[in-house]
């Protein structure tokens, strides 16, 4: 068709002169190159960065008790003791967009004894054995606590590698029993080395055992009773240690009704951890996750929506966003730069086509003598600067994918192809095509065509 | 019925201050199928009078109707297309497209049609006529690899492609030894007396001047005389 001609005959034109079409090109193909080669070079640092944050824990929730208040007087974060292991159990249970849930109880600055060696670590979690799904953490040794020794409040522990080096000297530790307060626990795993956080705290400096043994044998500043064990942790055997009567709280008060229950909820939990840690499913369902926590503690703890919830859930998209914030400005500067190639590019396609109005000024005043018109003449030179930066285009998207794929080859950087800076770098050549055509095609079609046919 | 119908045809220049009258008034029809020659010393205005009737310039005053259309008013895009259709042009230089076949440069005049012709199609009739002019078997060759009588043809098929009834020839055996010549002039009458096609030529030559059944001759804007040869030594 017409436009078929008028494309053959630019294509025909700019044959005549391959040398020249090419290296008047080479400036949109380095452009378009660029431009795909930074974008996908960004998009694949800026995913492996979100991935090395979610596995420093950026897909975890963290839900803390809420603050007690008492006449207008506030006591902070933490006051009162809110969580249960049942609120854990029960999001794992009912929450889709979480993948794993441990509750945590905590025992700080307690000394821990081996042999003749005694070390403080910086913390000691009571937790249950998700806990390490939750942290993405390893064994390097050994075997986990699993729920049985959970449920008998188990003397048993795994410890981190700053532990091992302190207390055991690098030793295999596995079997060897460490005190905590007069409460031997058997090292039965030993965790993989993690390093510093963010904040530069020794995460290895940590050791973990079953949350009922933390809270029963090892903290024992808990006023839960053996009954109460018994009730969320099944057969729990253990005495917790400064309970002299087991069971004595028992027959002091009338049972309860059920519509005594129903009609005034026992507003203190007896078993309570002091912190419950959730995994998301992705760190984008961080969002739905809270929301659905939030919902189900609600339900959870009778608490209405105009009231003061009891807990806090805390996240790390804050840091999340940082990261992901400095990689997309990386990629947008990126971006300016190749758009500035891109702009170098079409004014030497620019520079080229004005020569080449010029040069072919006879060719011109020929064609209008035969019947050319103005919009004729025009549109065949935009037809070729369109085309070269089209040609151009395809050409540096081959560069850019080439270069991107040389880059993750030999240099090992993760790269992510991107589709979108594909159309845009072929929808920029096409416009800076035009744009850039505009003025040449402009002043050919403009001629005299007496004048042209003079021209020498 | 007269191909060419000029009345009063004035043209005059401005160049800033200076007024330059280049055509002062000329008169003058030319009918279908006469080949028709156009001499005159420089300046005298017939560079000009050709490009007024090969519809590239506007004439300043007068009427101009060509094959009974009146085309001194016609916009650039309207007499655009009165030279696609109407007329074909043959220049002394020969004005053909660098680095492209000879059927390429045939081929070319059928883009501007404004109707459309297929790639085959259009093949074919520039074939055709490159056959016409004694050229079947340099159709895949440049200009730089045809001799100048060759280029000169190429450019003749090329300004008959469409069919028109008028031939204008801007010195067509400027740039041709005297052997080529008479072969151009050949074609140029075979064409007049077999297809009826009106043409022009502009020249100096005598001896071309010589071969065309009419003679016009300018000087200084206007027609110093109009003779017919009677055919002409051949």
């Amino acid at each position: 068709m017409r436009v078929l001609l008028i494309l053959l005959a630019s294509l025909t034109a700019l044959r005549r002169n391959v040398m020249r079409s090419a290296l008047t090109t080479l400036g949109i193909v380095i452009g378009v190159g660029a431009v795909i080669a930074m974008m996908e070079i960004g998009n694949g640092s800026s995913a492996s960065i979100q991935k090395t944050i979610a596995s420093m824990g950026a897909n975890t929730l963290m839900i803390f008790p809420g603050a007690a208040a008492s006449g207008g007087v506030s006591f902070g974060a933490g006051s009162t003791m809110t969580l249960t292991p049942g609120d854990s159990d029960a999001i794992l249970r009912e929450c889709p967009s979480v993948r794993a849930t441990a509750a945590v109880v905590r025992s700080r600055n307690a000394p821990l004894i081996a042999g003749n060696k005694n070390w403080v670590p910086s913390e000691i979690d009571g937790t249950t054995p998700d806990f390490l799904v939750v942290r993405e953490w390893a064994l390097s040794e050994g075997a986990s606590f699993d729920e049985r020794d959970v449920r008998n409040a188990a003397r048993v522990c795994l410890i981190g590698q700053s532990l091992v080096r302190e207390l055991f000297q690098g030793q295999s530790p596995l079997g060897q029993e460490v005190r905590l307060q007069n409460v031997a626990l058997r090292v039965v795993g030993v965790l993989e080395k993690k390093g510093a956080n963010m904040m530069g705290r020794d995460q290895d400096d940590i050791l973990i055992a079953p949350w009922t043994t933390i809270k029963f044998r090892v903290s024992g500043t808990s006023t839960a009773n053996i009954a109460a064990v018994a009730a969320v942790a099944g057969a729990a055997t253990a005495t917790p240690r400064g309970q002299l009567y087991p069971g004595s709280s028992q027959g002091t008060f009338a049972a309860r009704s059920a519509i005594q229950t129903k009609n005034s909820p026992i507003p203190v939990r007896m078993i309570t951890v002091d912190q419950i840690i959730v995994s998301a499913t992705s760190a984008s369902e961080i969002k739905d996750a809270t929301a659905e926590v939030t919902a189900l503690l609600h339900e959870r703890h009778h608490i209405a929506e105009a009231d003061v919830d009891d807990f806090n859930i805390r996240d790390m998209a804050e840091i999340t966003k940082v990261m992901t914030s400095t990689t997309d400005l990386m990629t947008k500067l990126l971006l300016v730069v190749a758009m500035i190639s891109l702009v170098v590019g079409g004014v030497g396609i620019m520079n080229i086509m004005l020569v080449s109005v010029t040069e072919r000024t006879r060719e011109i005043g020929l064609r209008m003598a035969v019947g050319a018109r103005g919009s004729d003449i025009m549109r065949q030179f935009l037809a070729e600067s369109v085309m070269l930066c089209l040609a151009g285009g395809a050409m540096g998207i081959g560069l850019g994918r080439g270069t991107s794929y040389l880059v993750a080859k030999i240099l090992h950087w993760p790269t992510l192809p991107s589709l979108e800076a594909i159309v845009a770098s072929v929808l920029v050549s096409a416009s800076v095509g035009i744009i850039f055509g505009f003025y040449p095609a402009w002043k050919a079609s403009r001629l005299d065509p007496i004048e042209a046919l003079r021209y020498e | 019925m007269n191909l060419i119908e000029l009345h009063d045809i004035c043209k005059t220049f401005y160049l800033g201050e200076v007024v330059l009258p280049v055509l002062k008034g000329i008169t003058l029809s030319i009918a279908k199928g006469e080949m028709v020659a156009l001499t005159g010393a420089s300046g005298s205005g017939k560079s000009t009078l050709m490009n007024t009737l090969g519809c590239l310039d506007r004439p300043t005053s007068g009427t101009y109707s060509l094959d009974g259309e009146e085309v001194s008013r016609l916009s650039n895009d309207a007499r655009a297309l009165m030279r696609n259709h109407k007329m074909g042009f043959v220049f002394q230089s020969f004005n053909l497209l660098p680095r492209t076949k000879a059927l390429g440069q045939v081929m070319m005049p059928l883009l501007y049609g404004g109707t459309h012709v297929s790639q085959k199609a259009a093949k074919q009739r520039a074939a055709a006529m490159l056959e016409r002019v004694g050229l079947n078997d340099r159709m895949d060759h440049q200009p730089s690899q045809l001799s100048g009588g060759q280029q000169q043809r190429v450019a003749l098929a090329r300004a008959l492609i469409n069919h028109p009834p008028l031939l204008l020839a801007d010195e067509p055996t400027g740039n041709l030894d005297s052997q080529t010549t008479r072969e151009v002039l050949g074609l140029f009458k075979q064409l007049n007396e077999q297809d009826g096609i009106t043409i022009l030529i502009v020249t100096h030559d005598p001896k071309v001047a010589a071969s065309c059944k009419r003679v016009i001759r300018m000087a200084d804007g206007l027609i110093e005389a109009d003779e017919l040869n009677g055919g002409g030594p051949s």
